[in-house]
C-alpha cells in the first residue's frame, strides 16, 4: 500500500482555503506525515481550541482554524492540515475558556500560545538580536526535521566512575574573542574546541541550560557598566524540547538541531559524552504578574501547582512551580526525556532543583514520587546518568536521602561544603574529609561512589579561583544591591580581598587551586570541574553571574598561558585519574585485605603511618589504596598514597612501608612551583627518602608505589 | 531568486543547482536525484557556484542521495559559496561529500 492510498492521505474539510481533516491524537506537537502536518494539543479545561498559523516571521497569521468538536477525542484536539510549508511554518494556539484565576483558571483566547510539545521555537534566533516587542506572537512554535543522520553513532555509556564531567555554558565557553573560533558562543564553536577538552582529560560536558529560553528576561541596564544586563545562565525554561536557537550559528536558518545534534555526535566520536542541565521545576512565565507563553493560557491548573486561592506555589524562588507528579505533567517530563535520550543521543541529565520533582500538587514531599520513579525505570532512559541537584528553594533538602530508586545521582552539596571548609583550614574536619573522599559511603551506603557527584564549584557560586581570592561575594554588578548570592561561600582570600601583586598571596591562591583540584581527582565518586577552574577563571567575586553576559562569564583563553602552571597541573592530576583504576571504584571499599596482597584495600595515615590525627585540631591526613585492589580486586595499579596538610606550617609525614620491589615516585607536590609540582605518567621522580615526606604548609602531595 | 535544475545521467551525474533550495525547491531537487537514481552513478557532481542558501530540507536531500545511490557514491560541491559552505560544516555535512573548487 503506498502512502497515497491512505484515507488520510487525502483532506476532508476546508477554512480559509486551508486543507484539513480530522488528525491523530497521539503523538502530541506537530508531526510530519504523509502530505501534511499532524497537530495534537492537550487541554483539561478549555471550551474550544484553534491552530493558529504563520508564514514564517509574518506579523499576522495566514489562516486560524477552529477545531471542530468532533476533531476532541477526550481532552485532546488533534488535526492534519495539509500543504504546509514544513520549513516557513510558524504555529500557534488559542484557548478558549474561563479566566477565573481564584479557581485557577486563566484562559484567555486573545493570546497566541506556544505548543508545549515544540521542537522548535522561533523569536529569539539569533543571541540578543533586538526583537519586535510588538510581536503578537514572540516565542512562536515551528517545526523539526527528525530524519538526523546519525550514521553508527549512540549515547557512549561510559561508566559513571570513569567520568570526567565539565559544567559549561555554551556561549561562556567561546564567546571571548581570545577564543578564536569561527563562530564564538555556539554549539558549532564547542565542536572547534573538542581538542582543547581532550587536551584537559574531559570525556563528559554538562551544559547549563539549552533548552529554548528568553535571554532578554528580565534584561535591565547594569548599574555599575550601564551594559545591559540578560537572562545569560538561562534557567527560565520557555520550551522543554527545543534548543535554544541563539545557542546555534544556523539559529537564523533555523538549524540549531542539526546543529546540536553534529555536535553531539563529533563529541561521541571523540569519547565525551553530553549531559544537559534541565530544568523542570518551574517556567519562564513566572508568577500571576508574568507572561503568558504557553502552559498557562492551554491548562494552568494542570501545569501548575497553585495555592487554594489560585496563587503559584514557588518553591523554585522563581515566581512559578512546575506540577511535576501530575500525571499528565509527568508525561511531558518523561516524553521531552525520551525525546533528547533518543533524538539527540543525550548520554544523561542534571535535573535543577530536583526536589521538586518530588513534590504532590499541594508541595507536600512524596515518599514514592511517581515522576522519579519513572525516569528510574523508563526503558528508553535505561542507561542514561541520572543526577539530582536534591534540594529546591521551599527548603527541601535531600542529598543523600533523594529518592533513588538505585538509579539516581546526586550533586553532593556535602561534598563542597567539606572540601571548601578544610582547604581554607578549618580544624575538625578530617573524619569527615576522609568519607567525603571515599565516595561519601555515610550518604550512598546503597548506592556506591558513584552516586556522589563530588565538585567544589559550580556555575552556581563563586569559581575555583575565586575562592582563594575573596572572602565575600561582590556582586554589585549584578544591580540588585549586592543581596543575591549566597553567603555561605566557606572561601578564604588568602590575605587579601581580589586582586593583588603580592608574589606569596598569588603563590598561596594557585596552590590552594591546585590542592582542590588534586582532592576532586583522587575522590572516589564522579568529579565535576566548573568551566574555567582549570585556568583560574575569575568572575572578580562575583558569586551569581546569572544575568552578565561579559568578561564575568566568558572563558579567557588566554589564561591558558597566563596561568599555564595552573592548567598543566589540572592536565596532569586528571590524567593521573585516568590512569589509576584505583581512583576509580564503582563500589565502597571495604577497609580490609580481600585480595591477599597484604595491604587493606584503603588505609588511613598521618604524620605517623597507620594512625590519623582526627581530633578537633586536626588539619592533616594522608590514605593510601592498594592498587592490588583496583576495581574490586579485578585490575592491578600501582599503590597510590596521598598526604594532606591544612595546617599553616609543613609536617612530617611518616610514609608506609612498601612491599620489597615497590619503591615510591612524586606525582604530584603543590608546594612546589611549577613545572617541578607534577609530573607526566612514567615520569614521575623516585624519592630520595623512601621512609618519610615533607609536605609543606597547605599543600597537598601524591605519590605512587610501583 | 529562481531554482533551476541541469542533470545528465550517466556514470557521472551532474546537477547545477541555482538560487535557494528550500524546502519546496528540494523536493524538486529529490525527484531529480531519484530519476539520476535509476542509473546508479559512481559520482554526483553538484555545481552550486549559484547557490545562495541551503536549508534543512535541501540538506536532507543530500543525505537522501547517499542512501539511494549507495554509500559508495561519491559527492562533489563544485565551489559552494561561503554561507552554504558554513551551513555544512556545521550541519557535519562537509564530512560526508567532497568540497572542491572545480571538478575535473
Amino acid at each position: 500500500m503506498t502512502e497515497s492510498n491512505r484515507i488520510d492521505y487525502y483532506p476532508t474539510h476546508e477554512h480559509e482555503g486551508i486543507k484539513f481533516r480530522r488528525g491523530h491524537s497521539l503523538p502530541f506537537g506537530a508531526t510530519m506525515v504523509a502530505n501534511g502536518v499532524n497537530f495534537s494539543i492537550f487541554s483539561s479545561a478549555a471550551t474550544a481550541c484553534t491552530l493558529v498559523l504563520f508564514e514564517r516571521g509574518a506579523d499576522q497569521p495566514f489562516a486560524e482554524i477552529p477545531f471542530p468538536d468532533e476533531f476532541r477525542i477526550g481532552n485532546v484536539y488533534s488535526m492534519t492540515v495539509f500543504e504546509l510549508d514544513y520549513e516557513r511554518l510558524e504555529y500557534g494556539y488559542r484557548m478558549d475558556g474561563p479566566f477565573d484565576p481564584g479557581q485557577g483558571y486563566r484562559f484567555d483566547k486573545s493570546v497566541i500560545l506556544s505548543d508545549p510539545y515544540a521542537k522548535v521555537i522561533g523569536g529569539r534566533d539569533t543571541w540578543l538580536a533586538k526583537p519586535n516587542w510588538d510581536n503578537v506572537y514572540p516565542y512562536r512554535s515551528r517545526l523539526a526535521f527528525e530524519d538526523f543522520d546519525w550514521e553508527n553513532d549512540h549515547p557512549l555509556e561510559t561508566p559513571a566512575e570513569d567520568l570526567i564531567v565539565y559544567e559549561m555554558h555554551v556561549r561562556g565557553f567561546t564567546q571571548h574573542p581570545s577564543s578564536g573560533v569561527k563562530n564564538p558562543g555556539t554549539f558549532s564553536a564547542i565542536r572547534a574546541k573538542i581538542p582543547y577538552l581532550k587536551e584537559l582529560g574531559i570525556n563528559c560536558i554538562e551544559l547549563l541550560p539549552i533548552y529554548e529560553f528568553d535571554e532578554w528576561e528580565n534584561s535591565r541596564p547594569s548599574p555599575t557598566t550601564g551594559e545591559v544586563l540578560v537572562n545569560f545562565w538561562g534557567y527560565s525554561t520557555v520550551n522543554f524540547f527545543s534548543p535554544k536557537a541563539g545557542y546555534a550559528a544556523t539559529g537564523k536558518f533555523g538549524m540549531q538541531v542539526d546543529e546540536l545534534k553534529t555536535l553531539i555526535k563529533e563529541l561521541h566520536k571523540n569519547g565525551i559524552e553530553v549531559m544537559l542541565d534541565v530544568v523542570f521545576n518551574h517556567t519562564a512565565e513566572g508568577d500571576q504578574r508574568g507572561h503568558t507563553i504557553s502552559f498557562r493560557g492551554i491548562d494552568n491548573k494542570t501545569y501548575y501547582m497553585l495555592t487554594p486561592e489560585g496563587y503559584y506555589f514557588n518553591f523554585s524562588g522563581t515566581g512559578n512551580t512546575l506540577n511535576c507528579n501530575n500525571p499528565v505533567v509527568r508525561n511531558m517530563v518523561l516524553d521531552c526525556l525520551r525525546y533528547w535520550a533518543a533524538d539527540y543521543h543525550i548520554d544523561g541529565f542534571r535535573f535543577d532543583l530536583a526536589s521538586i520533582l518530588g513534590r504532590s500538587a499541594d508541595g507536600t514531599p512524596l515518599s514514592n514520587p511517581p515522576l522519579l520513579e519513572s525516569l528510574a525505570y523508563d526503558p528508553i532512559l535505561a542507561k542514561c546518568k541520572l543526577v539530582a541537584e536534591a534540594w529546591d528553594a521551599g527548603g527541601l533538602y535531600q542529598v543523600g536521602s533523594f529518592p533513588a530508586y538505585g538509579r539516581w545521582a546526586e550533586w553532593n552539596g556535602k561534598y563542597r561544603d567539606t572540601m571548601r571548609k578544610f582547604l581554607k583550614g578549618d580544624p575538625g574536619l578530617v573524619s569527615e574529609m576522609i568519607q567525603r573522599l571515599i565516595g561519601s559511603p555515610d550518604m550512598y551506603s546503597q548506592r556506591g561512589p558513584t552516586a556522589s557527584i563530588n565538585f567544589i564549584t559550580c556555575h552556581d557560586g563563586f569559581t575555583l579561583y575565586d575562592m582563594f581570592a575573596y572572602n565575600n561575594k561582590h556582586n554589585e554588578a549584578n544591580g540588585e544591591n549586592n543581596n543575591d548570592g549566597a553567603n555561605d561561600n566557606n572561601s578564604w582570600n588568602c590575605g587579601w580581598e581580589g586582586e593583588t601583586d603580592d608574589p606569596d598571596i598569588n603563590f598561596l591562591r594557585h596552590k590552594q587551586l591546585k590542592n582542590a583540584l588534586t582532592l576532586l581527582m583522587v575522590s572516589q565518586g564522579v568529579p565535576m570541574i566548573l568551566m574555567g577552574d582549570e585556568v583560574g577563571r575569575t568572575q572578580k567575586g562575583n558569586n551569581n553571574t546569572y544575568c552578565q553576559d561579559n568578561e564575568l562569564n566568558w572563558l579567557d583563553w588566554s589564561a591558558k598561558e597566563t596561568n599555564a602552571d595552573i592548567f598543566n597541573f589540572a592536565r596532569r592530576i586528571i590524567r593521573f585519574r585516568h590512569d589509576h583504576p584505583v581512583l576509580r571504584s564503582p563500589v565502597h571499599f571495604r577497609y580490609w585485605d580481600y585480595v591477599g596482597s597484604g595491604y587493606p584495600d584503603i588505609s588511613f595515615h598521618g604524620t605517623k603511618a597507620w594512625s590519623v590525627d582526627q581530633s578537633a585540631s586536626s588539619r592533616a591526613f594522608a590514605f593510601l589504596l592498594d592498587g592490588d585492589h583496583a576495581k574490586e580486586g579485578i585490575v592491578k595499579d600501582v599503590m597510590v598514597y596521598v598526604a594532606v596538610n591544612m595546617y599553616w606550617e609543613g609536617l612530617h609525614f611518616e610514609l608506609p612501608g612498601l612491599p620489597a620491589e615497590k619503591k615510591w615516585y612524586l606525582v604530584s607536590n603543590t608546594d612546589v612551583p611549577a613545572p617541578n609540582d607534577s609530573f607526566d605518567g612514567g615520569k614521575e621522580p623516585l624519592l630520595e627518602n623512601q621512609h618519610e615526606f615533607l609536605v609543606g604548609a597547605r599543600s597537598t602531595v601524591v605519590l605512587i608505589g610501583k | 531568486m529562481s531554482f533551476h535544475i541541469l542533470s545528465e545521467a550517466k556514470k557521472i551525474a551532474k546537477i547545477t543547482l541555482v538560487g535557494e533550495i528550500d524546502s519546496l525547491s528540494a523536493r524538486e531537487f529529490q525527484k531529480e536525484i531519484e530519476k539520476l537514481a535509476t542509473g546508479s552513478p559512481d559520482e554526483l557532481i553538484l555545481y552550486v557556484e549559484n547557490l545562495t542558501f541551503i536549508s534543512s530540507a535541501g540538506l536532507r536531500v543530500l543525505i537522501f542521495a547517499k542512501q539511494k545511490m549507495g554509500t559508495n557514491l561519491a559527492i562533489y560541491i563544485v565551489k559552494p559559496q561561503e554561507s552554504v559552505l558554513e551551513t555544512l560544516e556545521k550541519t557535519g555535512l562537509q564530512h560526508s561529500v567532497n568540497i572542491v573548487d572545480q571538478y575535473l
